[in-house]
């Protein structure tokens, strides 16, 4: 940037020198953690790190034992039911109370106070009230019990088939009121004569929302969709607080996978290899998102 | 974004008991009945949703206020019969996490110290580089604005190997400074758009003003901007104090047992496998840790959802 100096013309680095300076901590950060950190974690997945990093190269063998590794079979496929439940129940319930939100109805401020405290907890507070909430010997499951139905049994946290559902009840707890409030927003941002033409042309309230409003929210829908996303690939508070990857390993998800390699086995090649294929996920998709979004006009 | 969050008035049709205005003779909108099937349907929904999402709050609360007989007689969602605060003062003081004995207040003052300054410093690197991006561009600025977005969807565990290297090489990992500088970087992302979208909408002329009056960078920030961007600072300290407040994944990387944040902490006295399970104090435990965010966001109220959404919702 500074090769060309021309007489007479202050040099191009010291231009803006101020601007530069304070931006030396987001340039650190984007360069070196966000940028070298990404790199440096994908170059050394093809390694045989154990105990400490180092470059010797093997590779695509990390990511093979990876695939061969049934406990990461097991926590993609919980983050794969997760992550389709999720999405569906979130932006449905999210959208739903956000239509009803929308009616011109009283205390509106109170119900969206309601939906949207649990987004305010950590994952690990929402984990433990709904691990006690669904403990079959003093939660749901007992109550239900003396109430006369003897044979009634939910207990997801302690079923390895359904313990993921126990933990998809506690996150769309915490999180559909997010949801929400972008919902309520994408709607408070249509024009009101839309509603005032397809009342005029007698369209019954349903069919407006899934005709017309829904399909004008589609960038709403979009940003959402990329927020819940690339939440979901990074759950893992939530289920060290609520199952801790149990029973067994029926709850594990990559996060969890990912940290237990790296600081407890101390095999972190295969946190590296694992890590980068989250990497891989969230790429897949935020890169067509922010190709729609940014690719073909530029902003400022 | 904050117009159009702001709640309409409800119109003169719903407010107010109908019947009281029949009488006064027709004037204004027809008032329509309170007890329509559509109003019940929507109360009745929205109420219902209410109720669910109020139901964890409750069993906590009840939960935290039993003795642990009744706690084994009872169901989880009957009021306590006996109200008793010692689940609470056991849970601040005295709670074990491996041999330490003395509750949760260790980790409630150790989140303190975690979460003030990296609120203070944060929003402090933050501001001042939305400042730049916003009115003193320069060549390659956006480029390291763009990394610095994606960077935000990068998960955590592809950086935090790296992190850890150069937090040991600097002599920072395990110390309150090492979290703390962590959660300044990984907030930066959010912030900075944040306050790089406020002072874009702020009028230009202001600062072309002055500029012909020979203020300066810093003077600028200090004098103009800094006066005027009172409510996003106060959005986004919001933002951040229960952000860092509620993490947990960089407390157990980045600390050592001494230094623990509450939630780490929490998370440990309730999921030890040792001892007698006190559920009483285990819930009491969570709605401690718990309340700091939770008095954050009551007394917040929409200042919370204007910060979610600013940040969620490019603007």
């Amino acid at each position: 940037m500074a090769a060309h100096t021309q007489p007479g013309r202050p040099n191009q680095l010291f231009r803006n020198l101020n601007s530069k300076i304070a931006s030396i901590p987001m340039m650190l950060t984007a360069v070196v953690i966000f940028l070298g950190g990404t790199i440096w974690t994908v170059v050394y997945s093809f390694t045989n790190s154990k105990l400490l990093p180092r470059l010797s190269f093997v590779g695509l063998e990390q990511y093979e034992r990876l695939w061969d590794t049934p406990r990461w079979i097991v926590s993609i496929q919980n983050l794969a039911t997760y992550g389709c439940l999720s999405l569906i129940f979130s932006l449905t319930i999210g959208f739903l109370l956000a239509a009803l939100m929308d009616q011109k109805i009283r205390f509106e401020n109170t119900f969206r106070t309601i939906f949207l405290y649990p987004f305010a907890l950590s994952f690990i507070v929402t984990g433990l009230v709904w691990q006690w909430i669904l403990n079959p010997e003093f939660g749901v499951q007992s109550v239900v019990r003396s109430l006369g139905w003897t044979s009634f049994t939910f207990d997801p946290l302690y079923n390895s088939d359904i313990v993921i559902y126990g933990i998809l009840i506690a996150a769309l707890w915490q999180g559909t009121g997010l949801v929400m409030c972008l919902m309520l927003a994408g709607l408070r941002g249509i024009d009101e004569d839309i509603w005032k033409a397809a009342r005029v042309d007698g369209i019954p309230m349903w069919k407006t929302y899934l005709f017309i409003i829904i399909p004008m929210m589609r960038p709403v829908f979009v940003t959402t969709l990329v927020i819940i996303a690339s939440g979901i690939v990074r759950i893992y508070d939530l289920v060290v607080a609520q199952t801790s990857g149990g029973p067994g390993i029926a709850s594990d998800v990559p996060a969890k996978y990912v940290y237990d390699y790296m600081f407890f086995a101390q095999n972190l090649g295969q946190g590296f290899a694992a890590s980068t294929m989250m990497l891989l996920a969230v790429a897949i998709i935020i890169v067509p998102w922010a190709y729609l979004e940014f690719g073909g006009r530029k902003r400022g | 974004m904050d117009k159009s969050l702001t709640t309409p008035v409800s119109g003169p049709a719903i407010s107010g008991p109908a019947g009281s205005r029949l009488q006064t003779g027709p004037q204004g909108k027809r008032p329509r009945k309170v007890l329509s099937s559509r109003n019940i349907i929507v109360y009745g929904a929205l109420g219902l949703a209410a109720i669910y999402y109020l139901i964890p709050l409750y069993v906590m609360v009840v939960t935290s206020l039993k003795g642990m007989p009744e706690i084994r007689l009872g169901n989880i969602f009957s009021p306590p019969m006996e109200i008793t605060f010692e689940p609470w003062v056991k849970a601040w003081a005295e709670a074990c996490t491996g041999l330490n004995c003395d509750g949760l207040s260790r980790g409630f003052w150790n989140s303190v110290r975690i979460t003030v300054p990296s609120v203070i410093v944060s929003i402090a690197i933050a501001s001042v580089n939305g400042y730049a991006l916003a009115n003193w561009r320069f060549k390659g600025s956006e480029i390291f604005f763009t990394i610095l977005i994606v960077g935000a969807f990068i998960p955590y565990q592809v950086m935090i190997y790296p992190i850890v290297i150069v937090l040991r090489e600097l002599g920072l990992y395990g110390s309150l400074y090492g979290l703390i500088l962590v959660h300044s970087i990984f907030g930066m992302p959010i912030q900075t758009l944040l306050f790089r979208n406020y002072f874009v909408s702020l009028p230009e002329e202001l600062f072309k003003a002055a500029r012909i009056d020979g203020a300066g960078f810093w003077q600028i920030y200090f004098r103009i901007m800094l006066p005027m961007s009172l409510p996003i600072f106060v959005v986004s300290m919001i933002l951040q104090t229960t952000g860092i407040w509620n993490d947990f994944l960089f407390g157990v990387v980045f600390t050592r047992p001494d230094t623990y944040p509450m939630t780490v902490q929490l998370n440990n006295i309730v999921n030890s496998v040792q001892g007698v399970k006190e559920y009483n104090v285990n819930m009491a435990a969570t709605l401690l840790t718990g309340a700091v965010p939770l008095i954050v966001y009551f007394v917040s109220g929409r200042l919370f959802v204007r910060g979610i959404a600013a940040g969620a919702v490019k603007g």
